[in-house]
């Protein structure tokens, strides 16, 4: 089984289901029905099969596993994949994502169904991509072709003001892969490469990291985002539809931390240093700014994009952080925030489609006529607030406990967000959830149907699971991480031991 | 056995939680009380048999639960003389608390979740006080600010109620901000978050301070061995020597008591909690949660005992948190308010005595507390549950005929609160008071005065309680007091054992919490440094100094007494003569009036700005909206160029081939 090349076949596994959808014509409801059906089928065949990378991963390797290298263009760039620890559970947090998301499309998007799923599946195909390229070209197109299908899925399934948001989208984050593709060229020139494992043996030179580094953050921040480049993500998710805003948090916002875990630390180990007071700001900035910010939404789906922007301020702030615990509180917060919040825009949909409005002020009272719904939002919100015992805490408790041995003025303004993020969620729960039930509209809204459950219910077992044990993360990522932090640190030392020479 | 008695209540959530519908209310009911009655049996069984003598802390393994670099964290258990005294008061209390809600919530349609609640609350405070490590305390800690959230707002439908669960736990995860980062202080300097290896490296550290002399000549950077005098923190940018660092990291942890134990500038949630039913309040908001910071600084005091200056900014807080609680308890006229300002102030107290040194002394209030004030709490229910659910003391009054039972239990309460001698008050609090008086920090005098006058206080608002309650004519409506009836037994026995442990806890148990059995009963649970005398030199107090507390409990009580039953003119006419001081009690200060002022409204205002200007206006505007409506700009007046007008072509061809021929005449040419 070691010379099936896996990797290759999940990432194109959605593809070959987005060919079978190509053929069934949409035009009645029945080639609807087999149009979801065959992209559910897909994606859920898609996760099985990951599963099997999990459980075949050796946690003691450092390297790439599971590795395929071919020909492809012309000299040096080739075809090339691989997993280790650090991007292989984004690869199955991404399989997992996307069954869920086409089942929760099923009822909610009734128009050019055919279209939807084909970009769902498209998007699958780019994203798994993202996570197993191993080469520099492959990577890029990965990066780059995600930015079309979820264009196009805000564009034309998403609510009133879509087309401003999907535009708004696309340019931010196209502006800053442009300055990427300029840096991997000059990568390539500087070393004669574009194989990643070679680029993160290669060293370069101290004074060429700065650049580089600016370039490939520029392209991360925004797909992360961190302040103030943020602004397009509130405006993308209220807009997307609910699907795509699962997609959107759960999955897009990773690609940015991935980069910095799998380029900025390791590649550019002098600039990253240098550069960390930075990203440390903007990251506490993140955190306290949006975290103010999601206080005073008015829209529930706007405050679980603010309060994205925070999450992922912790995920920056860890990253560069630059220790066991600061990055892999990372990686642990990319993953919760990838089934938690993913969950709460589910939980908003669920409401959505009952009422047609994401105000808040329309709401109130939920708990009497829909107690399953109320608890499953309780529990997301606590996992959102950081709550030990959910999963959301370990990333923040790791985070923060990695980067208050750098500088413990981070972590005090870091920790305020924690005040700050149970302020604005419990608000939340109480202006949406709680009181008497007074409006007259919402006297005969029903709980939660059998699909509904079905999508929610693995969410809960997982939130809680992840936060009691969390171990079988740190056990797959331990490996790696300890090695990227070990080229890390050696690209420092050398660094110093050159500048001492002078 | 230790894990069933931490898991049963769990188990009990699970299955109230998950199949309360299914297996009906009475069903769920009797499942989560006869599991926590097991637990509290069991439980005992652990305090009664564990060595005298020779017990050794056990440790029990459950499941790994976070690894990464040097951070080693587990579930686990750690069972010492501290964590039994724990396991005694919240399983014993609770379980009371369970039946006693059989009866008084039975008119409740929700009584599935309620029961649920009540037992994740236990599961979670269980988890806090048997954790070995920091961090699963921690999970306990923010678990039953959860179930607290949770029984607090219970009544959802109630507008207030949903206010004050969120006002609790928002105001304790302030707290939690300074108990989290004293973990990654306490991290940096021990390695660790494993009480053992905590307590070994603070005993280390001991060692080291006591050969240098103590604290001031670590603290002397540069004199010291290099171990002391070197930087082992850097925090807010202070860099800090060990001596330093430690008094910043139980400086955090304490402002996470702070938060827990409802300490003044953290205790606005407390009074607010009142909204939830009143079986919540006797056991979250009385006997365990609210000791819950007590318990912690007990719990570290290898560490506290390190830092003398941390130790005294407790004191102080301890002994202004006393007074001032109980000068708003003074003039409250909600029942279940003045229980709840006489638990803040009776915190505080608790904190007078970690803050002297008086560990085991703090204890012993903590362990006779549970018992009267959650008889107080019960009682209090049984009053309103009588009175058509009315809390206003103003119109109560006469009923001592109606519900005697009631009355005799909460007189018992009262008497053990106030400090009768030979209830269970009589020993802890006197104690306390003694010990303050002893005590060698900077502050013990003041905590000594403070707690005096707290106690004369207390007296009269405890008194004033039952006079206004049970005594003189009804002020309630004919309608009310003919319903007037005395509970049912269900919520009888849970106040007659209380009751028992009011009178008796204080004398059984004096000898072995802070008397000569001391060394015999604790071992290592706690740990007191080398230069503390406090609990010897307690008993050695003079006569006077002893006699003060009871004598000032005598004159609260004759005070109550002539103002409430005599005189009934002579509170009105006080008021009248002090009305600014009057109304500064009446409205607590002012300090819910100063917080909404200083950061609710400006957390709004900023939030607000920060949205419609700096995200709106600024980023967007400078941004992508900018760049997008200059672009408009621009080919808006590039459009313009486009006329269609032949003789315009013609005209800026011609001043082209103009420009092109003088540049190549001028410049062009060399």
């Amino acid at each position: 089984m070691t010379d099936w090349p896996i990797l290759s076949t999940i990432t194109f596994l959605p593809l070959v289901g987005a060919l079978l959808i190509l053929f069934i014509q949409d035009d009645n409801e029945l080639a609807r029905k087999n149009i979801r059906n065959v992209a559910l089928l897909t994606t859920v065949f898609t996760f099985v099969i990951s599963l099997w990378i999990w459980a075949d991963f050796d946690q003691e390797a450092t390297g790439f596993q599971f590795v395929e290298q071919a020909e492809w263009l012309g000299t040096g760039i080739t075809y090339h994949m691989g997993v280790d620890g650090i991007s292989m559970l984004f690869v199955i947090l991404t399989t997992f994502l996307m069954p869920i998301c086409i089942l929760a499309s099923f009822e909610s998007v009734t128009n050019r169904v055919k279209e939807y799923m084909i970009a769902f599946l498209v998007l699958e195909t780019l994203v798994i991509g993202v996570f197993c390229a191993l080469d520099l070209i492959l990577f890029y197109i990965f990066f780059e072709g995600g930015l079309i299908p979820m264009f196009l899925i805000i564009g034309v399934w998403g609510g009133k003001r879509r087309i401003y948001a999907s535009y708004k989208f696309f340019l931010y984050t196209f502006l800053g892969s442009v300055l990427m593709l300029v840096a991997m060229m000059a990568m390539y020139w500087n070393a004669g490469t574009t194989s990643i494992p070679e680029l993160l043996a290669h060293d370069f030179p101290a004074s060429m990291q700065p650049w580089l580094w600016v370039a490939f953050f520029a392209s991360f921040a925004v797909k992360m985002p961190m302040w103030p480049v943020h602004t397009w993500l509130p405006d993308a998710h209220v807009e997307a539809p609910t699907a795509g805003s699962v997609i959107l948090a759960g999955i897009l916002l990773k690609l940015g931390g991935y980069g910095f875990l799998r380029f900025s630390l390791p590649m550019f180990p002098i600039a990253s240093f240098d550069f960390a007071p930075f990203v440390f700001t903007l990251s506490v900035v993140a955190i306290i700014y949006t975290s103010l910010v999601a206080l005073m939404q008015e829209d529930i789906k706007k405050l679980i994009a603010y309060s994205s922007v925070a999450h992922m301020g912790f995920v920056t702030m860890g990253i560069f952080a630059a220790n066991e615990q600061g990055v892999q509180g990372a990686i642990f917060q990319m993953l919760s925030h990838g089934l938690v919040s993913g969950a709460l825009f589910l939980c908003v949909g669920v409401v959505y489609d009952r009422m047609h409005t994401r105000e808040i002020a329309a709401y109130g009272g939920l708990v009497n006529r829909m107690p399953k719904y109320a608890v499953a939002m309780l529990i997301f919100t606590m996992a959102n607030v950081g709550l030990p015992g959910t999963s959301g805490f370990v990333g923040e408790f790791l985070t923060m406990m990695g980067v208050f041995r750098v500088n413990s003025w981070v972590a005090i303004f870091a920790a305020t967000g924690v005040i700050l993020s149970a302020a604005y969620a419990l608000w939340l729960y109480r202006r949406v959830i709680f009181g008497a039930l007074e409006k007259e509209s919402l006297r005969s809204i029903l709980d939660l149907n059998r699909r509904e459950k079905i999508l929610l219910y693995p969410l809960i077992v997982l939130t809680i699971f992840f936060g009691v044990y969390p171990m079988p993360v740190f056990d797959v990522t331990a490996a790696s991480v300890d090695a990227l932090l070990n080229t890390y640190s050696a690209g420092l030392e050398q660094a110093a031991s050159v500048a001492g020479l002078h | 056995m230790y894990q069933i008695i931490v898991l049963l209540p769990l188990a009990g959530f699970l299955i109230a939680g998950l199949a309360g519908k299914a297996i009906g209310a009475k069903a769920s009911e009797y499942t989560t009380s006869s599991f926590l009655v097991i637990a509290a049996v069991l439980s005992w069984i652990g305090f009664l048999s564990f060595g005298w003598g020779e017990g050794e802390t056990i440790r029990v393994q459950m499941l790994q639960w976070m690894q990464s670099g040097g951070l080693d964290v587990s579930w686990s258990l750690r069972i010492d003389r501290l964590t039994l005294i724990m396991l005694v008061v919240v399983n014993t209390v609770s379980a009371l608390v369970h039946i006693y809600s059989i009866g008084y919530m039975h008119h409740d349609p929700h009584r599935p979740r309620f029961f649920a609640y009540l037992s994740l609350f236990t599961f979670a405070m269980l988890m806090l006080v048997t954790s070995n490590n920091l961090v699963q305390m921690f999970f306990g800690w923010e678990g039953v600010g959860l179930a607290s959230y949770l029984l607090i707002g219970f009544w959802y439908k109630k507008p207030s109620a949903n206010a004050a669960a969120m006002k609790a736990f928002v105001v304790n995860r302030v707290g939690d901000f300074g108990f989290i980062l004293g973990i990654f202080g306490v991290f940096v300097l021990f390695g660790s978050v494993n009480l053992d290896t905590i307590f070994a490296g603070a005993a280390d550290i001991a060692a080291t301070m006591g050969a240098e002399g103590g604290e001031a000549a670590a603290e002397a950077a540069g004199h010291g061995t290099a171990a002391m005098g070197d930087v082992v923190l850097n925090f807010a940018g202070y860099a800090l020597t060990m001596g330093g660092a430690l008094t910043a990291v139980c400086l955090l942890m304490f402002v996470g008591a702070m938060g827990k134990s409802a300490q003044i500038g953290l205790h606005t949630w407390l009074p607010d909690a009142m909204e939830g039913p009143t079986p919540v309040s006797a056991l979250i908001h009385a006997a365990t949660m609210v000791t819950a910071g007590v318990f912690m600084v007990a719990r570290m005091s290898p560490v506290f005992e390190l830092s003398h200056t941390a130790l005294t900014f407790i004191t102080f807080i301890g002994a202004t948190t006393a007074f001032f609680a109980a000068t708003i308890g003074l003039v409250q006229n909600d029942i279940k308010r003045v229980i709840a300002y006489s638990t803040c102030s009776q915190l505080g107290y608790m904190f007078v005595a970690l803050g002297v040194g008086a560990y085991s002394v703090a204890i012993f209030h903590l362990f006779t507390h549970a018992f009267f004030k959650a008889l107080l709490f019960l009682g209090a229910g049984s009053v309103i549950h009588s009175v058509s659910d009315e809390q206003d003391m103003r119109r109560m009054g006469g009923l001592r005929k109606h519900i005697p039972i009631t009355y005799w239990t909460m007189v018992i309460g009262t008497l053990a609160l106030t400090g009768f001698p030979f209830t269970a008050g009589y020993f802890s609090k006197d104690a306390i008071i003694e010990a303050a008086f002893v005590g060698h920090n900077a502050f013990a005098t003041y905590g000594w005065g403070m707690t005096v006058i707290a106690a004369l206080l207390t007296s009269f608002y405890s008194w004033r309680l039952i006079f206004m309650t049970f005594h003189g004519k009804p002020r309630a409506s004919a309608d009310v007091m003919h319903h007037v009836h005395e509970s049912p037994m269900v919520m009888l026995v849970p106040l007659f054992v209380l009751s028992a442990g009011a009178l008796l806890a204080g004398i059984l148990f004096e000898h072995s919490f802070v008397g000569e059995g001391y060394e015999h009963f604790w071992h290592a649970a706690l740990f007191t440094g080398a230069e503390n005398h406090v609990l010897h030199d307690m008993h050695e107090v003079a006569f006077g100094i002893a006699i003060l507390p009871t004598v000032m409990m005598a004159l609260g009580f004759v005070v109550a007494y002539w103002m409430y039953v005599k005189d009934k003119a002579a509170p009105k006419r006080l008021a009248e003569t002090h009305r600014g001081l009057y109304r500064f009690f009446l409205n607590k200060w002012y300090f819910d009036e100063l917080y909404n002022v200083l950061f609710v409204r400006p957390a709004m205002a900023v939030g607000r700005t920060l949205w419609k200007t700096g995200d709106g206006r600024i980023i967007d505007g400078l941004g992508p909206d900018g760049v997008s409506a200059r672009v408009v700009d621009v080919t808006n007046r590039v459009v313009r160029l486009q006329t269609g007008y032949l003789y315009h072509y013609a005209f800026a061809m011609l001043i082209g081939v103009a420009a092109l021929v003088t540049w190549m005449m001028l410049g062009g040419a060399n």
